[in-house]
């Protein structure tokens, strides 16, 4: 058991795509669920449709990286209107429902045979990757330190995914210390309330749903700017690891996703090497059950976690007194 | 049932009066009327919760809207707020036709209401409830909210106004808590002081009373005055009969689902289709409170048992079944 290796490899994963991927879908995710309670169960449907969006735009159109994905988040925005000015009128677990439902629906189609020169159904996609590398302003080479080495390519999709990850932040941040911010967390509370008040309680719910969706497909996107497209990613359990990442740091909070989809990735690399490993000492566990063991767990965290700590890390002790 | 009916407390209020056009009767016509309402009917399944032919609203003045439980009045509140659609029947708002309007719109218009139960932001603070009573807000509208210094100026005066009304409602030592740390009464203030953040032309308040202590109560009851001197109209839901005969300028008295009667506080009351409908056998019950021996609590009008509202109800109902009846061989 080499546990320099499995400490290194759970480092990596903090400068890691996925784990800027989840950062950017579990902000998206705490705009419509922590800050204006939009029970949505379909980021695995926004981030897809932002990934197929750019790569599609690509192989089909030859478009620049910059304009795919363009094409990607306007994608996102119009699947939330779609979504939205229906889903809305509705009470909120509706919209639950009508949101994971449209998220399958959405996989199902880039995953069925019959778009297959479009989709790549069940390959997915690749090799869309030129047009965004030809922009790499980085000199070949390799960089970094430690676990953090990586090579020209690997850097300029993580300073992208930073650069993203920080407009995303401070675009959230401004909005929720305003008085727009204010009228969003007063529909949480009560929308009646709000409306009673002379706000226009669906518009402030789509813009929401827009906001959010754009920031998921921002994720899904740079997570496809380093590897390939494959609709087996944006499976439901996606969406609960985001629901898991947004609730470890604080579902009302600003950070709260940054640093829970930290900690999530950072568990979750370090527990794959080291159940695996552990399992040749532990007689009665094969390698298979080993890894199995590790979305386990995830559950049961997620679960402790609403129960002992549903403000989660970063979310405000007072708050929880008055949470029934 | 004179004069002495004011309390001892406070001078009494000044009344406004000659409202109306011709004898009081349900529907009257008024002479400068801020909401009227046609033909409004609301049905559940079988049952009619409104059913309203005509009612005006007289403008700058406080009208109170009386009847048992379950006689439409919160319904009709909905109705005429945009929070609930009729089966059928048209109002107006200030000669602004409103059937169809939304409720954001019909607030904006100027006619802001409460919630019979509260509807405090709980996770808001008390100023943060405050400043969203605000209407047309820069800050409100999306592209603006990023940018801070194009509402930094408008917030600041905003939360001047927020506070100088918490101090006014005695919430000013609270401003920063949570809205959900407010006990019942104080809720009750939060959302009036917060639907007058619009400078509303009309407020119409589901009991405001209930639940808010004596002492309370008679600051709330200035509040509602000083809201009429100040040129709103205001239109309130109560139960305490000891309240509406003190502030009200104009009564209505409804009773499932209709208007039944109409009038000045001192005469509506001694209308017999409203002691049938709705004082009842248990009339002494309010005349002790009227004269202050028995606190309200006591009298169990609006706060306490169920048990006694359901027989008054009861009896209520079986009054009116028998006035009906007698009407109905005329
Ligand atoms: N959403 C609803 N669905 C079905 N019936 C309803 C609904 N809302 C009200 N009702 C019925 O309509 C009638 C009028 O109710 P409403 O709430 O308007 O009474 P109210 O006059 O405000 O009574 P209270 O003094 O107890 O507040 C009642 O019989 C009630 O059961
Ligand atoms: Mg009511």
């Amino acid at each position: 058991m080499d546990f320099l290796q499995i400490l290194s490899n759970a480092g990596a994963s903090l400068l890691a795509p996925a784990t800027l991927a989840y950062a950017l879908a579990a902000l998206g995710l705490a705009v419509q669920f922590g800050f204006t309670g939009l029970l949505n169960m379909g980021v695995a449907g926004f981030m897809a449709i932002g990934a197929y969006g750019y790569a599609i735009s690509i192989l089909q159109f030859d478009f620049p990286w910059w304009l795919a994905a363009l094409t990607g988040l306007a994608a996102s925005a119009v699947f939330a209107l779609i979504l939205g000015i229906p889903a809305l009128r509705l009470r909120g677990d509706y919209l639950a429902i009508v949101t994971i439902a449209a998220a399958e629906v959405v996989r199902l189609l880039f995953l069925t045979s019959a778009f297959d020169d479009v989709t790549g159904s069940a390959d997915g996609l690749s090799g869309y990757h030129e047009s965004f590398r030809g922009a790499n302003p980085i000199p070949p080479g390799t960089y970094g330190f430690g676990p953090w080495t990586y090579n020209q390519t690997d850097w300029w999709v993580r300073i992208m995914g930073l650069i993203v990850l920080a407009l995303g932040v401070v675009a959230v941040w401004r909005l929720m210390s305003s008085p727009w911010g204010r009228v969003i967390k007063g529909i949480r509370e009560d929308e009646d309330a709000v409306r009673s008040l002379g706000k226009n309680v669906f518009s402030y719910k789509l813009q929401a749903l827009v906001i959010g969706g754009l920031l998921m497909a921002a994720g899904g996107i740079v997570y496809a700017m380093e590897r390939n497209v494959n609709s087996g990613v944006y499976v439901t359990s996606t969406t609960f690891f985001i629901y898991t990442a947004l609730l470890l740091g604080g579902a009302a909070t600003v950070f709260g996703p940054l640093v829970g989809s930290l900690i999530f990735w950072v568990l979750q690399t370090l527990l794959s090497n080291l159940l695996p490993a552990l399992s040749q000492l532990l007689p009665f566990m094969t390698q298979i059950q080993a890894s199995t063991l590790r979305f386990i767990l995830t559950g049961v965290a997620l679960m402790l976690l609403v129960i002992f700590r549903p403000q989660g890390i970063f979310g405000n002790k007072k708050e929880l007194t008055f949470v029934k | 049932m004179s004069s002495d009916s004011a309390p001892a407390t406070g001078a009494t209020p000044v009344k406004t009066t000659g409202l109306h056009v011709g004898e009081a009767a349900p529907g009257v016509a008024k002479v400068d009327p801020i909401i009227v309402a046609d033909h409004v009917r609301r049905t559940f399944g079988g049952l009619t919760a409104v059913d309203v032919d005509h009612l005006e609203i007289p403008r700058g003045a406080i009208t109170a809207l009386i009847g048992p439980n379950g006689a439409g009045k919160t319904t009709l509140f909905n109705l005429l707020t945009g929070f609930d659609k009729p089966d059928e029947g048209t109002w107006t708002f200030d000669g602004h036709a409103l059937s169809g309007v939304p409720a954001y719109r019909v607030a904006r218009m100027g006619q802001v209401r409460t919630f019979q139960l509260t509807k405090a932001l709980g996770l808001l603070t008390v100023l943060d409830n405050m400043k969203l009573g605000a209407t047309e807000q820069r800050g409100e509208r999306f592209w603006s909210s990023l940018i801070a210094p194009l509402w930094r100026r408008q917030d600041a005066e905003i939360e001047e106004r927020a506070m100088e009304l918490l101090a006014k409602f005695k919430l000013d030592a609270k401003a920063q808590d949570f809205a959900a740390s407010l006990s019942g009464g104080q809720r009750k203030l939060l959302e009036m002081a917060r639907a007058l953040m619009s400078s509303p032309q009309l407020v119409m308040l589901d009991e405001p009373m209930a639940g808010v202590n004596p002492a309370l109560t008679e600051s709330l009851l200035h509040h509602i005055l000083d809201l009429k001197k100040e040129g709103m109209t205001v239109l309130f839901v109560e139960h305490d009969m000891h309240m509406v005969r003190h502030i009200a300028d104009w009564v209505v008295v409804m009773a499932e689902g209709r208007v039944v009667a109409e009038g000045d506080p001192h005469e509506v009351m001694k209308n017999p289709a409203v002691v049938d409908a709705y004082l009842g056998a248990h009339q002494d019950v309010d005349l002790g409170v009227v004269t202050g021996r028995v606190s309200a609590a006591e009298a169990g009008v609006s706060t306490s048992g169920t048990v006694d509202e359901a027989t008054i109800e009861a009896e209520a109902d079986a009054e009116l079944a028998a006035e009906e009846k007698r009407k109905g061989k005329r």
